[in-house]
């Protein structure tokens, strides 16, 4: 395997320009003879598949929930990063650029991110010329707040709900082609397997999740906007039907991946608070914009906040990063937590979570302005734990949130398969080893609306594609291939649920490849990982039948390849002895506990080539070269 | 915490179905209601008996997926909010509690608690949008909107689709849905240019879902996790009315071009 970026090269600002004008054009007419399978609703999938219906391709979209606009993309809360400069505060597309390539700790391609700043300006316009209500001045112009730690006012907002105003933006847009017979939807059904033909991707295998029909479907391309996986940690603030089946399966037919153990975890989530726990919620990092950070100074002190006083408190933020205070980015605040937390001094019935108290604030501005300011949040706080945030302080603790890994892509966004695109959270390209707050949906959008549409018929229109059917035999092998796994699941007839291995496998996962990591820790994740999921195909209990709605069926089949993509992620981070971003491990620190990056043996991203089941798997290096942002160690002191 | 089910179990659209009894004493009262039959469904399968199946995703109340009736009330006791976000806070050890499915003609039963709920799929996608491809607008602040006008629009955008209005209502109308989304559009100036004929499009296609007729009893409003509240209903009816009266045959010229 070879790995070709396919940089344009050049002046930085211009080559998005120079690749479109030389990519290869479709001719209009000859659009309706391509069939193109977009799998994936979200923003990046749902966007992709409306606009290529537009431009007159033949789609075919798929989702695993009942409707398109169900995607997890509807949960993003905060909001979406553009360089629009409205607010005059001296932000442009250069300075988006750049406070994602140093935000991403340096483990990112510089010409991607420079496209998605360019394009993050265009995604604005296109989301309000759809009607999407973003928060409005009263003169009428588009309301900004600042995000992660940015010093420039440059997130767009609907709310506390843009992700579902901007998924419903692209959900409209996908359902006007339903309308107009220009994409075809194909909801309750699940992608189980890739089917590549003379090497270039050719169609899927799926699930039809009411009736259980295995079916077919024929392609001259296959885009993947499957989002992300950070549900192989069975607890995230991931909605539950997440999974990596599409990318995985993907993966195992030859397309390399990318970064897979860079994922982000978020430090304010609501702790856990019992063992039925089914997922984590994330509570908006705005919170750390007026709540201030503490636990007790002694451990084990089990006094309600209220009794312990200010000079037994450990504000150990303020303490250890005098400049920047409760406002560090997202990794630093997790593993300051933890530590914390580890010493014994962490909150709660679990002592897993941290203050975040309001009384200050309270006591500064009054109860009517942090209401005003944060008033849905608390309220949903309350409504989860039973507790008053006005009165008693926050607990909270991170969560596994979003995964910067995925399938490895060039400029074009296209796979190591030829005809294999892939976009949004299921690739890895833009936010390197850590992702900047509201740039997800900024990413899914790029990706979707403006980068696919184009990079997808200059392949089309470069490439010699045969007629295929899927009477082909790699067709008939990847349909027996399911069928065998499906029946395999529910002849198995263990003991033990599907929910009990995926919790089991989050444990492992979130101890030995969560906030810190070390060698040792990695090398029994592996082994550990390898005996459970043994366990798992012999001992499994699927009951019920293939031919009707089955949800344990489904879970089994994601948390089968999850199994596998743990230990490939563990793998990637014990190869990766350094520490970045979101990565941290325990052996690489500065002496005052800081992540120590290491650019002369680091500054490249990993992608792993499959090599059979049970076959360690290859290792290509895409070397990372910056031009324009000089890697620089990250001070937050 | 110890609770009593009775849960609808029906395997597929087609055969009958019946309520279940079932009880649990693992309960705890921090659980959201979907933890809790995540429990009795752990239960259930050590006993070889198949898990009752339910609609569920973000489990932040959000997506739309989830919903059932608990003792005759969409979403349950607790106002604006689904049920997956409903603690067991809200009911008392060893109370009885009847899980039901939506109940709807136009939201066929396909197995257990889980309805077919595509219907509101195709009421959105005759019309409710704007038409504009993607590539061509202007820059978003040459369009100035009022703010009190684009938090109205916002009210009615949040919406999730979850079915509970159609649910609640004793005629099954999915008005409040379809009003919601009418509205959300018509006040805003980019939704200007197709406001009739989208009013008269989306508007039939629900009555030919075979939706019933809104009798203004607003039940729909008392049960929706969002408010939506029973003025899009009203923005709706006038916007069907007027674009009634206006209704002209398109021209064909116009067709051509198209
Ligand atoms: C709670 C929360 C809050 C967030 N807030 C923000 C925020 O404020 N700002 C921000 O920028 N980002 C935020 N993010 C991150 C952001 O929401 C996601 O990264 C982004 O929405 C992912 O979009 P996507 O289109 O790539 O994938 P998704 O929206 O996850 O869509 C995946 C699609 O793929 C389909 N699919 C998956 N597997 C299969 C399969 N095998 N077969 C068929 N279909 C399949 C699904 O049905 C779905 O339609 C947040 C994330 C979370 C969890
Ligand atoms: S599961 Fe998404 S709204 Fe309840």
């Amino acid at each position: 395997m070879k790995l070709d970026s396919r940089i344009p090269g050049g002046p930085i600002e211009t080559a998005w320009d120079r690749c479109r004008f030389e990519n290869k054009l479709v001719n209009p007419a000859n659009k309706r003879k391509y069939e193109v399978i977009v799998v994936g609703s979200g923003l990046a999938g749902g966007s992709a598949a409306a606009t290529l219906g537009e431009l007159g391709y033949n789609v075919k979209c798929f989702c695993f929930q009942d409707s398109p606009r169900r995607a997890h993309s509807i949960a993003a809360q905060g909001g979406i990063n553009a360089a629009k400069n409205y607010q005059n505060d001296g932000d442009s597309i250069y300075r988006l650029f750049y406070d994602t390539v140093k935000g991403g700790d340096f483990r990112a391609r510089e010409y991607n991110v420079y496209r998605l700043a360019q394009n993050s300006v265009n995604i604005i316009d296109q989301a309000v010329a759809q009607g999407v209500p973003f928060a409005r001045e009263y003169g009428g112009t588009l309301a900004n707040r600042s995000f992660g730690g940015a010093q420039v006012s440059r997130t767009f907002y609907a709310r506390g709900q843009t992700g579902q105003q901007l998924l419903l933006g692209a959900y409209q847009g996908l359902e006007r082609q339903i309308d107009a017979g220009r994409v075809t939807m194909f909801p309750r059904t699940e992608m189980l397997d890739l089917v590549v033909i003379d090497g270039k991707a050719r169609g899927i295998i799926t699930r039809n999740l009411v009736t259980g029909a295995i079916e077919t479907h024929v392609a001259d391309a296959v885009i993947l906007g499957t989002g992300g996986y950070g549900n192989v940690y069975y607890l995230s603030t991931n909605a539950k039907g997440s999974n990596c089946t599409a990318i995985w399966r993907a993966y195992k037919r030859g397309a390399a991946f990318g970064n897979p153990c860079f994922t982000q975890i978020h430090p304010t989530c609501i702790p856990v608070s019992g063992d039925y726990q089914s997922k984590l919620t994330l509570m908006s990092e705005s919170l750390r914009n007026d709540g201030r950070i503490w636990v007790p100074l002694k451990q084990g002190d089990k006094r309600s906040p209220s009794q312990i006083p200010e000079n037994e408190r450990d504000y150990y933020l303020e303490r250890r990063y005098p400049s920047f205070g409760n406002l560090v980015p997202r990794d630093v605040a997790s593993r300051n937590a933890k530590a914390v937390c580890d010493e014994g001094r962490g909150v709660g019935e679990t002592a897993l979570g941290v203050y975040l108290d309001f009384g200050a604030s309270i006591q500064r501005l009054g109860e009517d302005k942090i209401r005003e300011r944060y008033g849905n949040l608390f309220e949903m706080y309350q409504r989860i734990t039973d507790e008053n945030p006005y009165k008693v302080p926050m607990r909270i603790y991170p969560a596994i949130h979003y995964t910067m890994g995925g399938l490895w892509v060039d400029y074009q966004l296209q796979s190591t398969i030829p005809g294999l695109f892939v976009i949004g959270e299921a690739n890895f390209s833009d936010h390197g080893a850590n992702r900047l707050g509201a740039s997800a949906l900024m990413q899914g959008l790029s990706d979707g609306y403006f980068i696919v549409p184009y990079t997808l018929g200059n392949y089309l229109a470069g490439t010699q594609l045969d007629k295929v059917s899927d009477s082909a035999p790699e067709f008939q092998a990847a349909l027996s291939g399911v069928q065998d796994r499906t029946k395999q699941f529910l002849n198995i007839n263990g003991s033990r649920t599907v929910d009990s291995f995926h919790r089991e496998l989050g444990k492992i996962m979130w101890d030995e490849c969560g906030m810190a990591r070390t060698a040792q820790g990695l090398e029994s994740a592996i082994s550990r990982i390898q005996s459970l999921r043994e366990e798992f195909w012999q001992n499994v209990k699927v009951l019920g039948k293939n031919e009707e709605i089955n949800q344990s069926l489904e879970k089994a089949g994601r948390v089968a390849d999850f199994f596998e993509l743990g230990e490939l992620m563990c793998r990637d981070a014990l190869t990766r002895n350094e520490s970045c971003g979101g990565h941290f491990r325990e052996e690489y620190q500065t002496p005052d506990g800081e992540a120590m990056r290491d650019d002369d043996n680091f500054s490249h991203a990993s992608a792993w080539e499959y090599q059979g089941d049970n076959v360690t798997p290859v290792l290509h290096k895409e070397q990372l070269e910056f031009h324009y942002v000089h890697p620089s160690q990250r001070s937050y002191k | 915490m110890r609770l009593t089910f009775h849960i609808w179990r029906q395997p597929n659209t087609g055969a009958p179905g019946k309520m279940e009894r079932y009880e649990s004493a693992n309960m705890n009262p921090d659980m959201s209601m979907l933890e809790a039959l995540d429990v009795l469904n752990e239960e259930l399968m050590g006993k070889g008996t198949e898990p009752v199946v339910f609609e569920h995703d973000c489990r932040e109340g959000i997506c739309g997926s989830c919903g059932f009736m608990i003792n005759g009330v969409a979403h349950g006791p607790q106002s604006k909010t689904t049920v997956c976000q409903l603690t067991l806070r809200h009911f008392k050890d060893g109370e009885e509690l009847y899980l039901e499915p939506w109940r709807a003609n136009s939201f066929p039963v396909l197995k257990d608690l889980m309805v077919d709920r595509s219907a509101f799929d195709r009421i959105i996608a005759a019309g409710g949008y704007v038409s504009v491809p993607a590539g061509s607008p202007q820059d978003a602040n040459a369009l100035l909107i009022p703010k009190t006008e684009a938090d109205r629009a916002m009210d009615a955008a949040a919406c999730i689709g979850c079915g509970a209005c159609v649910a609640a209502c004793p005629n099954a109308s999915a008005s409040l849905f379809t009003g919601a989304k009418i509205s959300h559009l018509g006040l805003l100036p980019q939704g200007q240019p197709e406001r009739n004929e989208r009013a008269l499009r989306m508007v039939r296609q629900m009555n030919g879902e075979g939706f019933g007729q809104c009798g203004n009893i607003g039940e729909c409003e008392a049960v929706c996790p969002k408010g939506i509240t029973l003025e899009n209903i009203a923005r709706m009816n006038a916007d069907f009315l007027k674009a009634s009266v206006c209704e002209r045959p398109k021209s064909g010229a116009a067709e051509d071009a198209a």
